[in-house]
């Protein structure tokens, strides 16, 4: 017996073009031509390998995925997918395609499709980095370990059937295949793009890639075929790359882009926000980000809780928003505001600058110590660490800022030992998708607390390993209130053994001309930071 | 000649060896990893070990610097990392952009640069000199980012003459090539002046004078091809400086040249590009040197003699 919950498609795409609240101010209008800037240039747009904030927004509407998320939301919708049933072990997941979805070579879209994208993400010789997610699908050990290149765990029972074996239950699956790693490529364009089918996608969704001139732009074109329809609202972007963020809004500032994709820089934020029109031209939106400072419990005198709590209540999080123009709130917890299982209620360490002392004091160092606090050398980072760094010296704790390149600190990070104290800035987490339990075992999790892992608290604690296990076994949505409640409580307990100072919550800022449409929310989108599909031009 | 370009040759070729041993060395030395880099963080250890193993990260590094040269012998300058595409072509792409900001960032350098010296030569000790070297010293101590920007906000936002960035017409080269061509325009002024001033001191000027021969005559026609020779030296430094990429400049006008793929590449850790753009830089600098010493005996037959 399969417990069953149906969605078809027209209730889908009824709810993703459903004005939300936020939206209201004007109906999205049809057409359009924009101009958007990077400083960056694109690495690639193969979505088994692009994993960066600014490939990741473009890969998301190149293709398409069986799951997908309601724009400006958190919430998870099918796309692909016309519909799904999730067996009630939670080990089965069957998923009917969507009729008559092609991709953009003409070609429909089959389950063996589905398939082979699945198993060219995790196949090694791919090199892509999101093979991990899909850890809980039957045979997935037998590919990473290069056994096979099949996944037995995925079947294509028919043309337009999917079904998933799962080796053990995961909650978090719906999101896993909503992720770019998951995008359906089709097996004949990729082998004809030999190795270079980064720089020549072809996929299935809001728009296609015309153009790409290395170095310089590249223009996306509408998919009129695309399978929801009035979807996406402008016909066409060209993104122009190796653009100085500065350049690019005084570009804005004089109508020849539309979108400056890097945002404000700090030194221009007040100009802008006090000049008559910034108000339509500043966009800020929440996204799943929590900016810390690791406490390496491995390292002396981190590793007494006395001394991690004492530099908990030591930093004052309210000045280092200041520092980030106010485009941040403090934090309190690991978990972004945004992110379900966020505890509204926990209040965490209060700036206490006494309290600090005493505590330190009580823990043998009176007189407070030496330590290094590792931070990346872009501004303002140097900044904060250095407003991390005078916080310490106020309890008497004498730290040396280091501030290097982002891989070096990265490194360090992941060194047994190494770095006493990271700022995270720069490098802070973001969450892959909108799910507390994404948010702990890279991070916090024994798992990630190993040579060249991201933990770097080296926090390892195994009761809290086994409640995050049971959290995730959870995959029955009945459940979702009770899973939620269990992820939030891991986090509040963690904060008990304080590996972490979580700092700020930063929101991302766009700017954007007057001419654009649409919430923030679309172009500081939770999933995806700007989403082309739902951006629109007023007319 | 020959001789001289078979030398060269062998030359090359040894200090491009030696430059592609020890950046390789020195890039594999950094604490920084690139295969986490590409696995980014939700990555799996098991994921990070198979990217290592596919990029050949886990064999000896004296394997690694082989196969390296063993693809450069044959033009094959690997793969990128982050893009995974091919960096010949990578580099290719951006090198038209890079070749038409050298030549005409020292075309500005090099008219400007003579003008002004000679000038300040020949007024030498009057206003016009001292306004000249003062002129040429802010000019080399300017930051490139100030200049950029102010000639960005002057003739690009607020007279509007000239695109602010990118790259195609050659409206868009004017504003990088001036940048480039002012600033170091001060080094030429500074160097013209002073060998100017030294053969206007000699003898044959002091006779071509007492002939009655013009002053335009004697110091365009018999004492600046005396005082170019200097000049020449300095373009061939300035073709290797400008083609391993002006960094700052390309950022400000969003010109897509092999300075921005470098610096993209260093962030990432993205070896086989920073490896390539070493190699072409290096190769930019022994050429533009050779051109130097092909050139100098055609400007001064005093050199052929030798």
């Amino acid at each position: 017996m399969f417990k069953r919950w149906l969605r078809n498609s027209t209730v889908a795409t009824a709810l993703m073009l459903a004005p939300l609240p936020a939206f209201a101010q004007d109906a999205p209008k049809q057409g359009g031509d924009i101009v958007i800037t990077y400083k960056d240039d694109i690495a690639t747009l193969d979505p088994a390998i692009g994993y960066d904030w600014v490939n990741w927004s473009m890969i998301k509407s190149l293709f398409s995925r069986l799951m997908d998320y309601t724009p400006g939301t958190t919430e998870l919708v099918p796309s692909l997918a016309e519909s799904f049933e999730v067996a009630p072990d939670g080990l089965t997941y069957t998923f009917k395609l969507r009729k008559g979805a092609k991709f953009t070579n003409g070609r429909e879209i089959v389950a063996d499709d589905v398939k082979y994208s699945i198993e060219r993400a995790v196949d090694p010789k791919t090199q892509g980095p999101g093979a991990g997610f899909f850890g809980a699908i039957k045979g997935f050990d037998d590919v990473t370990g290069g056994k096979t290149t099949t996944l037995e765990g995925i079947e294509a029972p028919d043309a337009s059937t999917v079904v998933f074996h799962l080796s053990r239950p995961d909650a978090t699956f719906l999101h896993v295949l909503a992720v770019n790693f998951a995008s359906v490529v089709p097996k004949e364009a990729v082998e004809a793009a030999a190795g270079d089918f980064g720089k020549k996608p072809v996929g299935s969704g809001t728009f296609i890639l015309k153009d790409w001139t290395v170095g310089q732009s590249l223009t996306f074109e509408r998919n009129p075929d695309y399978f929801i329809k009035d979807m996406p609202h402008i016909d066409k972007f060209t993104v122009e790359v190796g653009q100085e963020p500065l350049v690019a809004l005084l570009r804005l500032q004089k109508g020849e882009v539309d979108i400056a994709g890097d945002g404000i820089p700090p030194a221009k934020f007040l100009e802008i926000k006090n000049s008559p029109e910034g108000a339509e031209i500043i966009v800020d939106g929440q996204q799943l980000h929590t900016g810390y400072v690791t406490l390496n419990t491995k390292v002396k005198p981190f590793d007494d809780v006395k001394v991690r709590q004492a530099v908990n209540m030591a930093i004052n999080k309210e000045r280092i928003t200041r520092i980030l123009n106010g485009r941040a709130t403090p934090a309190n917890q690991p978990l972004p505001p945004l992110m379900p299982g966020y505890d509204k209620a926990y209040t965490g360490y209060a700036f206490d600058v006494e309290k600090a002392k005493a505590l330190l004091a009580e823990a043998g160092h009176p007189d407070g110590f030496e330590t290094v606090l590792y931070s990346t050398n872009t501004d303002p980072q140097p900044r904060i660490a250095q407003a991390i760094q005078q916080d310490l010296a106020a309890v008497g704790i004498k730290a040396e800022v280091r501030a290097l390149a982002q891989a070096n600190v990265i490194a360090a990070g992941g060194t047994e030992g190494e770095a006493p104290m990271i700022w995270s800035g720069g490098m802070a987490w973001i969450a892959d998708f909108p799910d507390p339990s994404n948010f702990y075992g890279p991070i916090l999790g024994c798992s990630g607390a190993v040579q060249g892992g991201w933990n770097w608290s080296w926090y390892c604690n195994e009761d809290l390993d086994k409640r995050a296990v049971a959290a995730d076994s959870m995959s029955d949505p009945a459940k979702a209130g009770e899973r939620q409640a269990a992820w939030g409580k891991i986090f509040t307990d963690i904060m008990a053994d304080a590996p972490w100072v979580p700092v700020t919550n930063e929101r991302r800022v766009v700017a954007k001309s007057p001419r654009m449409g649409g919430a923030g929310e679309i172009y500081v989108d939770p999933t995806r930071v700007i989403n082309y599909d739902a951006i629109y031009v007023k007319q | 000649m020959v001789f001289l370009l078979l030398r060269r040759l062998v030359q090359t070729a040894l200090i491009l060896l030696g430059v592609a041993a020890i950046t390789f060395l020195l890039l594999y030395a950094l604490p920084a990893d690139p295969a986490r880099m590409i696995a980014g963080r939700s990555a799996t250890a098991q994921t990070v070990a198979n990217i290592r193993r596919e990029l050949g990260l886990d064999q000896p590094l004296l394997v690694q610097f082989w196969s390296y040269l063993q693809g450069l012998f044959q033009g094959d300058l690997g793969r990128s990392y982050a893009q995974k595409t091919d960096v010949g072509a990578l580099i290719a792409a951006r090198l038209p952009a890079t070749l038409i900001l050298m030549a005409a960032g020292i075309a500005v350098e090099v008219v400007l640069g003579v003008f002004l010296g000679v000038l300040a030569a020949v007024r030498r000790g009057g206003f016009v000199d001292r306004a000249v070297m003062m002129a040429s010293f802010v000019g080399v101590s300017a930051p490139q980012f100030v200049a950029a920007l102010l000639l960005l906000y002057v003739f690009a936002v607020t007279l509007a003459w000239f695109p602010m960035s990118g790259f195609g017409t050659p409206a868009h080269v004017v504003l990088p090539a001036l940048t480039l061509g002012v600033l170091g325009a001060g080094w030429y002024a500074r160097m013209v002046r002073s060998a100017m001033i030294d053969v206007l001191n000699q003898d044959y000027v002091r006779t071509a004078r007492a002939k009655g021969l013009s002053s335009a005559r004697i110091i365009f026609r018999h004492a600046l091809p005396n005082a170019l020779l200097p000049i020449i030296a300095m373009i061939g430094i300035d073709i290797g400086q400008f083609m391993s990429g002006v960094v700052v400049v390309e950022a400000v006008y969003g010109w897509p040249g092999i300075g921005q793929l470098a610096w993209q590449a260093i962030q990432q850790v993205d070896i086989p590009i920073i490896m390539g753009v070493t190699l072409v830089s290096a190769l930019a600098i022994v050429l533009g040197n050779l051109i130097a010493d092909i050139l100098a005996p055609l400007v001064d037959p005093r050199i052929r003699a030798r």
